[in-house]
């Protein structure tokens, strides 16, 4: 698996950077030669030209270019995820493959997509609710970079239980984007929500704003991180490192202005629920098989 | 390389990300900072905008008071930035639909009303220090008067009037720029504790009294430094306004829990399980009880008996020091609290310092910053 990660506002990755010239017309782009200019008339005039960068460059965070990825165009798909809960195993193949194939802190604590396991003992009124990044669940693991559910329920009077995966919603209204500053954080054509690391000054405003818990700060780059759909595979045409090693199809990937895609299919076979619908984000994550315990 | 960072314990269940707490004390004593600016300048306002003469022995240091806070304010913004150097990416490119993208904006246009507005009040001062000093002293003097020399009548009303119209602006200003940190908390839905539409107008109250608070402590250490008389009827205003505002801003906060609770809705549990937990000393033993019950008490005593002299001042700064705790708490429990309160509301963390340049070590610092300042002023 590629590991390309670092995908800026035109899609970019980090080590791709073959399409400068394209780049150009992008926002960085347009600084430098509000840079040139300021420098070339001086500081007089430097208050005006400031004024009209801001602007012409606000508009352009609420309007990211393209991405410049040969042969891919995002307004021809509009991306959803889907998720069917019965199915989940809890193997936990999901998130060792995303923090593999996207360089996530690999401690218990950094997450792009989790697990959560919902189990109700005989007598009791609400269930029991942990993940794998629960202490006990690393302790059975021996590993903060290998995860399982331990055998805590062994035993005991179990009648009800299910796990249920969880990832970034992607909103179409996002309150993550809503908030950020900068515009750092963005929502693309093709319906993903993206963090433009370069630009991201790291004030957490996004961590407090997402419902979901679904962002986390990188101690390493000191920006915030979050699940991509791994947009640097999709546009490949590829799927997301989570759905591609699901055994057992739990995780849905697919085009929703294609009818036969994965995840038309799935929205429209099926009665679909999304989490936290009260927050009015929208998201494009759809469930089968949630509980009026998950949230 | 990993990273540095640092985990809270839990109870119940917390979603794996929210084991870190994103802000830490920094953003406590940031509004809480920005509530003292709002809460001196309204201070100062009171005499130099609605002529209320009891005022004038404080207003100009009120207005120093407010000048040294807001000059660290983002200080403790920079602290927490991951990258701090790109901090002004949110004023040459802000994202409108931020509620913090105009920060930078208010605070500058603030800070610099501010920075006019003092110089102008100690603008005629400066010019007879200057004249009455010889050698780089003079220079000094002449240097910060910006080189004016002119302290005719006629000089000093037009002084009068542009500190005037400054303060009149100054006075949205200053609360706007407080009202709305009220905001980006209390419009934060992801979050039971902060999403509240009371919250920037709790902010405001509680800036105004520590803003007062802090005033009749600074006023009465600087007289007895300075070893010049108090004025008494000035901390007897400054005491009489608090002690209104104070039994408001109790009011509001109460007003705001009783409907948390009231409503109960989903979540209540860990939020009952918080309060009655974790919070409970904290927040009703030391903000409400201590921090607000007891000053209004003392200060109730205080007017009903007609304590003079030494007694009333005395029994003012030990109000005035209860309440600064108070609101320092009431800035700590809603923005550490709202994060220990986990969002699947099914779970309690527990904040940790961090330490470093985002801990608590580094924020008291950056909160006695201004005193030192103020000092050297």
């Amino acid at each position: 698996m590629t590991c390309e990660k670092d995908i800026d506002r035109r899609g970019q990755t980090a080590q791709g950077d073959e399409d400068d010239g394209d780049a150009r017309t992008g926002r960085r782009g347009f600084l430098k030669d509000v840079g040139k200019a300021v420098a070339s008339i001086g500081a007089l005039a430097a208050s005006g030209t400031a004024l009209l960068a801001t602007k012409q460059t606000a508009q352009a965070a609420a309007e990211p270019g393209p991405p410049a990825i040969a042969g891919y165009d995002w307004n021809e798909h509009q991306w959803g995820y889907g998720i069917d809960a019965t199915r989940c195993i809890g193997c936990l193949r999901c998130v060792e493959a995303c923090k593999a194939e996207n360089d996530v802190v690999p401690t218990a604590h950094h997450f792009r997509t989790w697990v959560e396991r919902y189990v109700w003992l005989e007598g009791e009124e609400r269930p029991h609710v942990d993940s794998h990044s629960d202490p006990d669940n690393v302790a059975a693991s021996g590993s903060e970079k290998e995860y399982r559910f331990d055998n805590r329920y062994q035993g005991k009077k179990v009648y009800k239980a299910f796990f249920v995966p969880k990832i970034c919603n992607h909103c179409r209204h996002p309150s993550c984007v809503q908030v950020c500053p900068t515009g750092a954080t963005f929502k693309t054509k093709d319906g993903a929500v993206l963090i433009d690391h370069s630009y991201c000054i790291g004030c957490q405003y996004c961590v407090q704003a997402c419902p979901y818990g679904a962002r986390f700060f990188d101690p390493r780059t000191q920006v915030t991180e979050k699940c991509t759909w791994c947009y640097h595979r999709i546009t490949k045409g590829l799927k997301p490192a989570c759905v591609e090693v699901c055994p057992v199809n739990a995780r849905i990937f697919g085009d929703l202005n294609n009818e036969a895609s994965d995840i038309s299919k799935f929205v429209t076979e099926n009665r679909v629920q999304v989490l936290k619908p009260e927050t009015g984000n929208a998201p494009t994550c759809f469930y089968v098989g949630l509980d009026k315990e998950v949230s | 390389m990993e990273g540095t960072f640092h985990a809270s314990s839990y109870i119940g269940y917390v979603y794996p990300n929210e084991t870190i707490i994103p802000w830490t004390v920094m953003i406590v004593v940031y509004p809480y900072m920005t509530g003292l600016v709002a809460g001196a300048f309204s201070v100062s306002s009171m005499y130099h905008v609605f002529g209320m003469e009891k005022f004038k022995p404080v207003a100009r240091f009120a207005l120093l008071t407010a000048l040294c806070f807001m000059l660290f304010v983002p200080m403790t913004l920079l602290l927490h930035l991951g990258q701090p150097q790109r901090a002004f990416n949110a004023m040459v490119t802000p994202h409108l639909t931020s509620a913090f993208a105009a920060f930078g904006y208010f605070a500058a246009f603030y800070t610099l009303l501010l920075m006019i507005e003092t110089w102008f009040a100690f603008r005629a001062d400066n010019v007879i220090r200057a004249r009455n000093s010889t050698g780089l002293v003079r220079t000094f003097y002449r240097t910060i008067t910006l080189w004016s020399d002119d302290i005719s009548e006629k000089a000093r009303a037009y002084d009068e009037k542009w500190m005037l119209s400054l303060a009149i602006i100054g006075i949205p200003a200053a609360h706007g720029l407080h009202g709305y940190v009220g905001f980006v908390f209390g419009s934060l839905k992801a979050r039971e504790w902060w999403g509240s539409d009371m919250m920037p107008v709790i902010f405001l109250f509680s800036a105004v009294i520590s803003g007062i608070a802090a005033l009749i402590v600074l006023y009465t250490l600087v007289s007895k430094l300075r070893k010049t008389p108090i004025d008494e009827a000035c901390v007897r205003g400054m005491a009489g306004a608090l002690w209104g505002f104070l039994m408001f801003t109790v009011l509001l906060e109460g007003l705001e829990f009783a409907n948390v609770v009231y409503k109960g809705k989903e979540g209540i549990e860990v939020i009952m399980e918080y309060v009655t937990g974790p919070l409970f000393y904290r927040y009703f033993v030391l903000q409400f009880g201590l921090g607000a019950i007891v000053p209004i008490i003392i200060l109730g005593i205080m007017f009903m008996r007609a304590t003079r002299g030494k007694a009333f001042i005395a029994g003012a700064v030990i109000a005035s020091l209860l309440v600064l705790m108070n609101v320092f708490l009431m800035r700590w429990n809603v923005v550490i609290g709202g994060q220990e309160i986990a969002k699947t509301m099914r779970g309690l963390l527990h904040y940790h310092d961090p330490g470093g340049r985002d801990g608590l070590a580094v924020a008291l610092t950056v909160l006695a910053c201004p005193l030192v300042s103020l000092s050297i002023l």
